[in-house]
């Protein structure tokens, strides 16, 4: 399972002859650094990096106070058309950016936003499976909360910020590393809506070292550890809340 | 609810309900309705983003049925599809089980299998791209140490969607697998307990006990496992690319790997094809739409215990 991992990070610090010898060897004879200094030095990984961090902030932003505030709307509070629009809502988690590319690239080519961040993020923006996964959450919590705060005069903003976030941490966190992880990965929109080195994302960089690259070499592994950094440091501290993530999705509800 | 209407409760939101769920409309509108709108009307146009859209009826699915790219690229994501889903849905339930007994290492485990679930399928494909290479890939090596023949993988159209195939349920193995844990954990021990005092076995158990019991967490997996494998894009694009520059040479050997939505990909982006590649997407789209209304109808069927 884990032996492809392996594979990479040894094949990262091995010499450039080795990499092209018969046999296996799992361990570099002579490790070396020199890949990732090469890498570094012909392509803007780190810049890479920082924009994908930056998408991944302002996607994660909208998501905890829009996707959060919505999904608490259809738990809690009743207003008309509530019901369908949620049903609205579950279709169109169903829709895969891949059927509606073009009028979206189309529509994002008009805004003028090629080659910016919000370009990149505005399909993450909001994310409707978080809404149902927050919905679900909340409507598990006692109604008697709410309702002691609003005797004691709270407004229905102040309830959501004071009763029901506290009381969703392990759902938040869980809305949280989704959307973190999906931002992270996202590949096919990206891909799209920059062509500019500068505003790549990682995941879209690696895919340009793969295109200049005449074959796998020890810097195109040593560029996918690089960025594959990140996102394993933050699951390995992460990873209790891991477990109740995917509990909460799907058969349970 | 008469306590409630005195106590001031009976409002419930209002005018605030709608500001909170209106930034989620607009999204809706702008993201999903509309594109899916113009996905259709411009399905019936042609339109190279330079000149206006020209209307032509239904040309372009009549050119979709003769392109002989197209029905290759249907069997190719049904290959895919029927090829990952009963492989990746098997192994995970298995590991599953045989995890959930193991109490010790149950974190390692559930670590180790998710690691390739949170990393993106750009790197993981490059990684497997490597030890897919034909000559100093880990892969051949490791086969000829056992004595078996070295393979071309994805250099050969006999194994190049195998090799993505293998790839993928490599890759999404500990999701479902972790899907499969909360629904065991969701089985009632006193039916092991009964079990186990009527005397059944491990095999009888699992067919008996567990297996039924996970039906429904089986079907969601599978539905949602096939719908996705319907969208299958990132690992041909970078595992098959071919020659950079070249859309034409994407999709492996002999055309042995090109999907659906690759070639909505090429048509759009790289022959700015876009009525075209609206077409075949909205092909796709029903088809999923499908899937979707189907699986709504089977799950609202309850299996209960």
């Amino acid at each position: 399972m884990l032996l492809p991992y392996w594979w990479m990070l040894s094949t990262s610090l091995k010499h450039p002859p080795e990499l092209f010898q018969i046999g296996i060897n799992f361990l570099p004879s002579d490790p070396t650094l020199d890949n990732y200094t090469k890498i570094l030095n012909g392509f803007p990984i780190i810049r890479w990096i920082y924009n994908s961090f930056i998408i991944c902030t302002l996607v994660l932003a909208t998501n905890m106070t829009l996707t959060v505030a919505a999904g608490y709307s259809f738990a809690r509070l009743r207003f008309w058309g509530r019901d369908s629009l949620f049903f609205i809502y579950l279709g169109a988690m169903m829709v895969p950016l891949q059927v509606r590319f073009i009028p979206t690239f189309l529509i994002v080519l008009d805004l003028g936003w090629m080659n910016t961040y919000q370009g990149i993020a505005s399909l993450l923006l909001i994310d409707f499976f978080g809404i149902f996964l927050i919905r679900q959450f909340m409507l598990n919590l006692p109604v008697e909360l709410e309702d002691a705060a609003r005797i004691d005069g709270c407004g229905w903003f102040q309830i959501l910020w004071r009763v029901i976030i506290p009381n969703c941490r392990p759902a938040l966190a869980t809305l949280g590393i989704l959307i973190f992880n999906a931002a992270w990965n996202d590949f096919m929109w990206p891909l799209i809506v920059i062509n500019d080195m500068d505003i790549m994302t990682a995941q879209v960089g690696l895919a340009v070292i793969r295109g200049s690259a005449a074959s796998i070499s020890g810097g195109l592994m040593a560029a996918t550890t690089i960025t594959a950094l990140p996102v394993l440091i933050i699951y390995i501290t992460l990873q209790k809340s891991f477990k109740p993530t995917l509990m909460m999705t799907g058969t349970k509800s | 609810m008469q306590l409630r209407k005195q106590l001031g409760l009976s409002n419930r939101g209002g005018f605030t309900a709608y500001l909170f769920v209106l930034p989620s409309i607009i999204f809706l509108v702008i993201f999903v309705v509309t594109p899916i709108v113009s996905t259709a009307y411009f399905s019936l146009t042609k339109y190279d983003l330079l000149r206006a859209p020209e209307f032509i009826g239904l040309d372009n699915y009549r050119v979709l049925i003769g392109d002989y790219r197209f029905p290759r690229s249907i069997t190719n994501t049904l290959y895919f599809a029927l090829g990952t889903v009963p492989a990746g849905v098997i192994t995970s339930l298995l590991l599953a089980v045989l995890i959930n007994r193991s109490v010790r290492g149950i974190y390692f485990y559930r670590a180790m299998f998710y690691l390739p679930v949170v990393s993106s399928f750009v790197s993981v494909s490059l990684i497997w791209l490597w030890l897919y290479e034909p000559q100093f890939g880990l892969l051949n090596d490791a086969f000829e140490a056992l004595g078996l023949p070295r393979m071309k993988w994805l250099r050969s159209p006999d194994t190049s969607m195998l090799s993505i195939i293998i790839l993928s349920v490599w890759k999404n193995m500990g999701l479902n697998m972790v899907i499969y844990l909360a629904g065991l954990q969701g089985i009632p021990p006193h039916l092991y307990e009964a079990s186990e005092i009527d005397g059944a076995g491990r095999t009888s158990t699992f067919f008996r006990i567990t297996l039924p019991l996970l039906a429904p967490t089986t079907f969601f997996v599978v539905i949602v496992y096939f719908i996705g494998a319907l969208q299958m894009f990132v690992q041909v694009f970078i595992m098959t690319a071919g020659d950079p520059g070249n859309p034409q040479t994407r999709g492996g050997p002999l055309d042995s790997t090109v999907t659906v939505v690759v070639l909505i990909f090429d048509n759009a982006f790289a022959y700015l094809k876009m009525g075209y590649a609206a077409a075949m997407s909205f092909v796709l789209f029903a088809v999923i739409g499908l899937v979707t209304l189907v699986n709504a109808r089977l799950l609202s069927y309850d299996i209960g215990y």
